[in-house]
């Protein structure tokens, strides 16, 4: 790896003066969480001088608070802590079976789902089930904090809605209410330890007789960014999410995608599986939430 | 670059040492304290075989720093063997022959280690995708399987 400086800043006071230093004087601060892919692109890519700034320290980052309300992740909590959270199990399968679907035991020891937010990767796993499950991120800076919402965040291929001097604390949701529940999905060609050619979240929810009220569908890995997918969620209102309502949603998925052909799958392939998985997930999150 | 001190403990026991902000936890371990029981294999987090525990969370020390390791537990391959010999994970892979070349397996003990310690009676699948990042290109891993089954029976019920 080139050499680098490397600071672990104690609270967020002194993170924020870290970042907000480097900022005025342009010169590069790059954050750290669990390092799973920084690491690697330290070792691989450019070797540009630039200051470590590892946000582990943090109270607030490393904080899950389950609310009445709301639902707040730190962004430096590993995969591994969030999958033993039995009571987040409960609220959201679909996020945490998303986060459980992120490389190995050891990676997930260290990786975080706001880490693989931020790194902004297309086929990111945990970012549709996110952005199914209503998330908000909430980003702290000079001025302030801001919230914006996951879908929000993402602005191209690697990239994110960060300014210099800002750092993302954690992520806010929406605590599920009765007869709310969500799933993710993801197809590769193997059974574990790989990339999504594509992938789908879904949360809905229902009235006592099983009409959908309320439904979020993201998709990933078909697009230069995850997305919400709205005309997904309209053909499920109102149905009972029978296999017409899914197929609908599936098209719709189909529709808002935009993949590229590569060695994982070609854009046909992909465009016909995120409809599959979409149906699939969505019949996932129905059963859930009927309980 | 300056270096930075970071104190540790490793298997037990307090270990400070020096590094550079971009050395790994696996290159201090091999290069600065030479524990060498902890292999290179790909230093991308795919292959497992450095893998140890930090602060009982199964990692590879590929993909931690050196530097972020200040004030954590560390657990090695150094640490498996008691005074009294191998720890019965230890043995029950060479009873098995579950290792040829034996680039994987400090990090495949290592790692069954922490399986066992959560788990102490996992089923084939709970196994086999626990031991999913620990590559090994020698046996086709079914060796590794029944040594682990066999490791789970032995902690349980001492011969």
């Amino acid at each position: 790896m080139g050499a680098f400086a490397y600071v672990a800043p104690s609270n967020l006071e002194e993170a924020l003066a870290v970042l907000k230093e480097h900022a005025s004087a342009g010169t590069r601060a790059q954050l750290l969480a669990g390092g799973t892919d920084l690491l690697v692109q330290l070792r691989s890519a450019d070797k540009t001088p630039r200051t470590i700034v590892d946000i582990k320290k943090i109270a607030e980052t490393n904080r899950i608070d389950i609310g009445s309300e709301e639902v707040y992740i730190g962004s430096a909590i590993p995969s591994a802590v969030l999958n033993e959270n039995t009571e987040l199990a409960a609220l959201f399968p679909g996020l945490l079976e998303a986060a459980d679907l992120i490389g190995s035991t050891q990676i997930q020891g260290r990786a975080t789902v706001g880490g693989n937010l931020c790194n902004a990767s297309p086929a990111g796993d945990s970012i549709p089930a996110m952005i199914a499950a209503g998330g908000v991120c909430v980003i702290v800076g000079a001025k302030g904090t801001r919230e914006l919402p996951v879908e929000d965040f993402l602005t191209g291929v690697g990239k994110n809605a960060l300014e210099p001097g800002e750092l993302l604390l954690g992520l806010k949701f929406k605590r599920p209410g009765p007869r709310t529940a969500d799933a993710y999905l993801r197809f590769i060609p193997r059974t574990e330890m790989d990339i999504a050619v594509a992938g789908c979240g879904v949360s809905v929810t229902l009235d006592q007789n099983g009409t959908c009220t309320a439904a979020r569908v993201a998709i990933g890995a078909v697009a230069p960014t995850a997305l919400l997918v709205p005309a997904a969620a309209e053909a499920l209102l109102g149905s009972k999410l029978d296999d017409d309502a899914l197929t609908a949603a599936g098209a719709a998925c189909t529709a808002a995608s935009s993949p590229i052909s590569d060695k994982r799958g070609t854009v046909e392939y992909r465009r016909k599986v995120v409809a599959v998985l979409c149906r699939r997930a969505a019949a996932i999150a129905r059963d859930r939430a009927k309980g | 670059m300056n270096k930075v001190q970071v104190s540790t403990s490793i298997n037990g026991e307090e270990v400070e040492f020096l590094c550079e902000p971009q050395q790994t936890l696996l290159e201090v371990l091999r290069e600065t304290l030479d524990k060498t029981g902890t292999k290179e294999g790909c230093s991308t987090g795919d292959c497992g075989a450095c893998s140890v525990l930090l602060d009982d969370r199964l990692v590879c020390s590929c993909l931690v720093l050196g530097v972020e390791a200040q004030g954590s537990e560390i657990s090695t391959i150094e640490g498996m063997a008691g005074s009294e010999g191998l720890h019965p994970i230890q043995q029950k892979f060479l009873e098995h022959a579950a290792l040829q070349c034996g680039i994987c397996t400090p990090g495949l003990i290592v790692a069954t280690k922490a399986l066992l310690d959560k788990n102490p009676n996992p089923d084939e699948e709970t196994i086999r995708y626990w031991l999913a990042g620990n590559l090994c290109r020698c046996t086709g891993y079914d060796k590794i399987v029944r040594a682990v089954q066999d490791a789970a029976k032995e902690l349980a019920h001492p011969a």
